[in-house]
């Protein structure tokens, strides 16, 4: 797996500049997403991504249960489903049978933060070698909008009619924040969807958790702040806002930990040095940086 | 083949040849060795009794060989890595004990729903709940008639002994792969946990290449695994698909073996220990007169139904005998469909019927079957008596054994029945 320069994106001066090109590995399908909803600009991200680092040939990757349970209609590399919550463990077998592959996962909020708990927290334990792409709307939108572990206290959804209780129904997980403190993980982060600059530093995460892989290093996680304009009853334009404001005041943006890879390289975040496993800093809930990406 | 294994000393037998080597193994370490010597890639468990030296074997073996022994965060995780391992076109073992299987259901029927070839071993413990840890085949039902959700079936093989266990290893790798399905091996915790003389005699079978694996989609259009299909019209074509599949491996891999049925008027229908226990009792059985004989179904699914309605045809009675509270019974019966009465004998918790037990219950079926047979010849006479030369339902009279006069020894369990009555 080599990086690919991609000549066609390369400046040359005085000459026209090709600013927006479809990446081969997305597909052309009618999005079966929700208008105005986030999967399809990480599905984007994430395409565009593997191409620049010359990965769809030599991905397996797998495809969760929820809204993303069709990524495989939209992203042209292998694919297989893993039952609800078990992306990781799916994803664990694959990479010790093909130490060759790059391998992704991607699930949901509903996926990875309540059914597949134990999955994620000992595919990160042992330091799986593993993309995970983990997108964070705080609702199971598929099934029509239901609480998650992941839902912002007094939100309301259809089976938290009155807004989420704390007495009743607990807290919010920051599950990125959890995982990040196991030293098998390599790389943890969380971005957002929320605007273009956002989106632009949220692919530069994930484009760092795949060199992470790509690298030998362990366990890279990015958590993409999403919306759901349907589940959440809003505009998609009021649904970014929301995203903006009390989302991220519950799910701060930034680098959580980068503790670097055996070959470190320029995707290496600034500001998180390379240090060995076990030992690198981890930022608390309110201080995460947000100028790594 | 047969690499010489770390641990264990090949001994010249003093049978036959001499030259075939036999040596004493654990049943669960035997089973792992012929996974591994059939080509296993993959192993991923998780400790539970009585199974677990099977997983100790392999974390020990498997990274000897360079291959891959996963200890997964619980049977879940164990099988859904397997999942994943399979899919890629490695040949992929699971093993656990019945509460483990039960967490495992879930991706057993993604795996028979996606097409995704794996070994489960279960050597089962006595249930429901954690139940104990002591041999027994009450998961009968969850082998043959579920685990997971949909319409789907497993093959499942069943062997009576460590030896058969260790062919019937390579056996499974087979039929996984070919049918691309799941295939589960079951055993009793006796067979797991007893030591019994192996020939170290191993088969790898062949490899293809797999036209589904995912391997990176290079110079190829990408690969999709799942089971997936929210369009009813293509997802019942998947399932007609299936089921066509099912009729297959019924066609052609139904397995089951006979004991001393050429004369048999009584025959018992046992599986696994069960079937050991059945063949101890029939040596005693014949000392009182009765005519025993043995049907063993190797595979469970698929179950020998059309070889066992054969032999009903023919047979006084049928006694099946289980480690369980009468699972496979409901098979025979269905097998038999009235042709001939059907027995049950079991016993449950972890424990195992003697063969004596058997004996008793087999002297009470005889004797039921015999004091009925005794009051058709008698009703036949009458009615000859009343209308001379009346065609009627007759059954064909075949002389039987004397009826035994112990009748305590039919109240030994209280667990045998009359056929057809359930």
């Amino acid at each position: 797996m080599t990086l690919n320069p991609n000549p066609e994106l390369t400046v040359r001066p005085g000459a026209p500049r090709l600013i927006y090109r479809k990446p081969d590995v997305l597909l052309d399908r009618s999005t079966h997403y929700c208008p105005g909803c986030g999967h399809g600009i990480v599905h984007r991200l994430l395409a565009e991504v593997m191409t620049e680092l010359d990965l769809p040939a030599h991905t397996i990757a797998v495809a969760p249960v929820g809204c993303a349970v069709f990524a495989y209609d939209y992203l042209n590399v292998d694919f297989v489903e893993a039952p609800h919550g078990r992306a990781p463990a799916v994803a664990t077998g694959i990479r010790r049978v093909r130490p060759e592959a790059f391998v992704l996962t991607y699930q949901g909020d509903g996926d990875l933060a309540a059914i597949g708990t134990a999955e994620i927290v000992h595919a990160a334990a042992r330091g799986e070698r593993i993309t995970a792409i983990f997108v964070n709307n705080g609702i199971y939108g598929m099934t029509g909008g239901q609480m998650a572990p992941t839902t912002l206290l007094g939100q309301k959804t259809t089976s938290s009619p009155n807004g989420r209780d704390a007495a009743l129904m607990g807290y919010p997980i920051r599950i990125t924040e959890m995982l990040a403190q196991l030293p098998g993980v390599t790389y943890a982060a969380r971005g957002s969807i929320a605007d273009a600059s956002l989106i632009g530093k949220l692919k530069a995460m994930i484009k760092r958790a795949c060199l992470v892989q790509m690298q030998g290093g362990g366990f890279a996680l990015v958590e993409a702040l999403s919306n759901c304009p349907v589940g959440w009853g809003m505009t998609p334009q009021e649904s970014l806002e929301h995203l903006k404001g009390p989302v991220v005041e519950a799910y701060p943006l930034g680098v959580i930990v980068d503790r670097g890879t055996p070959a470190a390289t320029l995707a290496q975040a600034p500001g998180a040095g390379t240090v060995g496993p076990g030992t690198g800093s981890v930022a608390g809930p309110g201080g995460p940086t947000e100028s790594e990406a | 083949m047969t690499e010489p294994l770390e641990g264990i000393r090949p001994r010249s037998s003093d049978g036959d040849s001499g030259r075939r080597s036999r040596v004493l193994m654990k049943g669960n370490e035997a089973i792992a060795e012929a996974a591994i010597q059939a080509g296993c890639d993959a192993y991923f468990g998780y400790p539970i009794t009585p199974q677990a030296e099977l997983l100790e074997w392999m974390a020990r073996r498997m990274p000897e060989l360079g291959r891959v022994f996963v200890q997964a965060e619980s049977e879940l995780g164990a099988i859904n890595m397997a999942l994943g391992a399979a899919a890629t076109g490695a040949r992929v073992l699971v093993s656990s004990s019945s509460p483990g299987i039960s967490l495992m259901a879930e991706a057993m029927s993604y795996m028979a729903g996606s097409g995704t070839p794996m070994v489960l071993v279960n050597v089962m413990r006595a249930g429901p709940g954690l139940g104990g840890i002591g041999p027994s085949q009450s998961d009968y039902f969850q082998a043959t008639k579920g685990h997971g959700h949909g319409d789907y079936r497993v093959p499942v093989l069943a062997p009576a002994s460590i030896g058969e266990a260790m062919e019937l290893m390579a056996t499974a790798f087979e039929l996984a792969e070919r049918y691309r399905t799941p295939v589960m091996v079951v055993l009793d915790g006796i067979l797991g946990q007893a030591m019994e003389p192996v020939e170290l005699r191993f088969r790898n079978p062949e490899r293809h290449a797999f036209d589904w694996a995912l391997t990176g989609a290079a110079g190829r259009p990408a690969r999709i695994i799942k089971s997936i299909d929210l369009v009813p019209e293509v997802l019942e074509k998947r399932n007609i698909a299936l089921q066509r599949k099912y009729a297959e491996i019924a066609r052609q891999e139904t397995r089951w073996a006979t004991e001393c049925m050429d004369d048999a008027e009584y025959v018992l229908v046992a599986y696994g220990t069960a079937a050991r226990v059945a063949r101890s009792a029939i040596e005693k059985a014949r000392a009182r007169g009765i005519k025993a004989g043995l049907f063993r179904p190797i595979t469970l699914w698929p179950f020998p139904s059309r070889e066992l309605a054969r032999i009903a045809r023919h047979a006084h009675a049928i006694l099946t005998v289980e480690l369980s509270s009468g699972q496979m019974v409901e098979d025979v019966r269905l097998a038999v469909e009235g042709r001939c009465p059907v027995g049950f004998h079991g016993r449950m918790g972890g424990l195992v019927p003697t063969p004596d037990e058997v004996v008793g219950a087999l002297r009470a079926l005889a004797g039921k079957v015999e004091r009925t047979r005794e009051r058709e010849r008698e009703q036949q006479k009458r009615h000859a008596g009343h209308a001379e030369g009346q065609s009627g339902n007759h059954r064909p009279v075949v002389a039987g054994p004397p009826e035994p006069t112990h009748r305590a020894e039919a109240d030994v369990h209280a667990s045998v029945r009359d056929g057809g009555e359930r």
